[in-house]
């Protein structure tokens, strides 16, 4: 991209496109070396309708493991991504499945992939709850139990793994789509994501994505000596 | 003479504002008017920083700004407000700290059922979600107190989330629902001592998704139109995530105390923008399920 190019783009189009271009083209130094020890998960909601653009979602993943990123989960209400990307991702190199999670290779990084919709949100703490009360009754021995039952948010997690819908809390949440909403995000694990809207998937830019994992970065360095609850503040 | 006179004036000023956003309200509702927005009011500790005042002063601001923001609210047409005003986690901080709010929501309480308070204007119902058993007795009787007073009130809806998390929430609803599946199974049974395989049998995958919201804190409220956080953080800081599927979640820049008539205006004007979105991936669920 030449000056001119540059000054153009400059002039007119908003804030973002401009550091976007300016990403891009490498004029912004401290987004080369980016920090990512912060951000061990990070999550993707994808509109559905957009989500059937396989190939831009390829892209982005290929992006995501350029960066560096380790783990990421992909969303989306209707599960069109649990359709089109696992066959995808298993009729690539060095295919590996586990546990209805797809572990991909992509541009030689190991970068695991998980793939979740509507049903692993509420639907997932339902079998949950029946997994827990189920295993109090038998845990009764003595015939009905009067006593209320008192169940710990552990209990729920631990419950929610042994159904099968156990996945790392993500740190931060990209969404793609025409508004901000995490559209039935599993609840369970979202409680202090960060949740950053990232436009359209049809327009998505590398730079925006380096911007928003840089800006959680940065944003997480300053809470490095601080317990979660002091910054959960109000 | 002169007090009456100025007194006079600032009445007549009120007045005119209030025609004023009236009319701005009655524009605005040519577009959807959202049925329930939900608070997250953060910043009044940073506002009491920047203006290097208490940390009290700053909470105080901030229950100006939302005796304010309801107003504003109720005059606009929205039925149900929900704030975040006190986390689980909140518990955590200083004694002093958690001490001196639980102080001023008693006295917020207290305030708001006296006789001119914006509760008695528009027949405010009040909630108050969240586990009550963990504030501190003054507190938790005033709470009850203005929940069995407002009780049969027909008006907007006024939900206080104290000592409140989601997950908890959630944990919650997983337990009063198998109490009473756990009954109800217990009648058909007539009370005998069946044994466990039955029990087992009967239990089995029995708990859904209808079961759980039937027993959520906002089982009846629709679920929220708009989620604001103030200050601009993204977290929703274990906030209604259940109930937010379809919520515009907005994550506006001013600290709360500084939120203000316009902000308001233009948040509902940002989710007039997504509605026509919102509301196709809406019915497009329903069609689903």
């Amino acid at each position: 991209m030449d000056l001119s190019d540059e000054i153009a783009r400059v002039l007119i189009p908003p804030l973002q496109r401009v550091q976007s271009s300016k990403i891009l083209s490498g004029l912004l130094q401290k987004y080369q070396n980016l920090q990512l020890d912060k951000l061990r998960y990070l999550a993707i909601v994808v509109e559905s309708e957009e989500a059937k653009n396989t190939t831009k979602i390829k892209q982005l993943l290929s992006w995501l493991s350029s960066i560096g990123v380790k783990y990421v989960t992909l969303y989306d209400m209707e599960g069109v991504l649990k359709k089109s990307v696992e066959t995808d991702l298993k009729s690539s190199e060095n295919p590996s499945v586990a546990d209805g999670n797809a572990v991909a290779s992509v541009h030689q990084e190991r970068m695991t992939v998980e793939l979740l919709s509507f049903s692993d949100g509420k639907g997932a703490v339902a079998k949950a709850a029946s997994f827990l009360c189920l295993q109090y009754l038998e845990g009764d021995s003595v015939g009905y139990n009067k006593m209320e039952p008192v169940f710990t948010e552990t209990d729920v997690t631990n419950a929610l793994k042994a159904v099968g819908h156990g996945g790392p809390d993500p740190d931060l949440l990209l969404v793609y789509g025409p508004a901000r909403c995490h559209l039935g995000f599993p609840a369970w694990r979202i409680r202090y994501t960060e949740i950053v809207h990232m436009g359209s998937l049809r327009s998505m830019k590398y730079g925006a994505v380096v911007k928003a994992i840089y800006d959680f970065s940065k944003k997480h360095q300053n809470y490095e000596n601080m317990p979660q609850f002091v910054y959960e503040h109000f | 003479m002169k007090k009456h006179h100025e007194s006079s004036a600032s009445n007549f000023l009120e007045g005119v504002w209030c025609f004023l956003r009236k009319c701005l309200f009655s524009v605005l509702s040519f577009g959807p008017i959202p049925k329930h927005i939900a608070f997250i009011m953060d910043g009044n500790r940073r506002y009491a920083k920047s203006r290097n005042v208490k940390q009290g002063t700053g909470h105080r601001a901030g229950f100006t700004a939302l005796t304010s923001v309801l107003q504003y609210c109720y005059e606009m047409g929205v039925k149900y407000v929900t704030v975040y005003a006190f986390s689980i986690d909140n518990f955590k901080r200083q004694p002093d700290e958690v001490h001196s709010l639980m102080d001023l929501m008693k006295e917020k309480i207290d305030e708001l059922l006296m006789k001119e308070s914006i509760v008695n204007k528009y027949g405010v119902k009040i909630n108050f979600w969240g586990n009550l058993s963990l504030l501190s007795e003054p507190v938790r009787l005033a709470a009850e107190k203005a929940m069995a007073s407002t009780a049969r009130n027909t008006g907007p809806v006024f939900s206080v989330c104290v000592a409140y998390t989601s997950t908890n929430e959630i944990v919650h609803a997983i337990e009063e629902s198998f109490v009473e599946k756990r009954d109800r199974i217990q009648e058909r049974y007539c009370n005998s001592y069946a044994d466990e395989s039955i029990w087992a049998d009967s239990m089995d995958g029995a708990i859904s998704v209808t079961d759980l919201e039937q027993h959520f804190y906002t089982a009846d409220c629709p679920d929220p139109d708009i989620v604001m956080r103030t200050s601009g953080e993204t977290r929703l800081s274990n906030f209604l995530l259940w109930q937010t599927t379809y919520s515009h979640l907005q994550n506006p820049v001013p600290l709360w105390p500084e939120f203000s008539f316009r902000h308001l205006v233009w948040a509902v004007l940002e989710y007039q923008r997504v509605y026509p979105y919102l509301e196709h991936r809406r019915s497009l669920s329903k069609k689903k399920h």
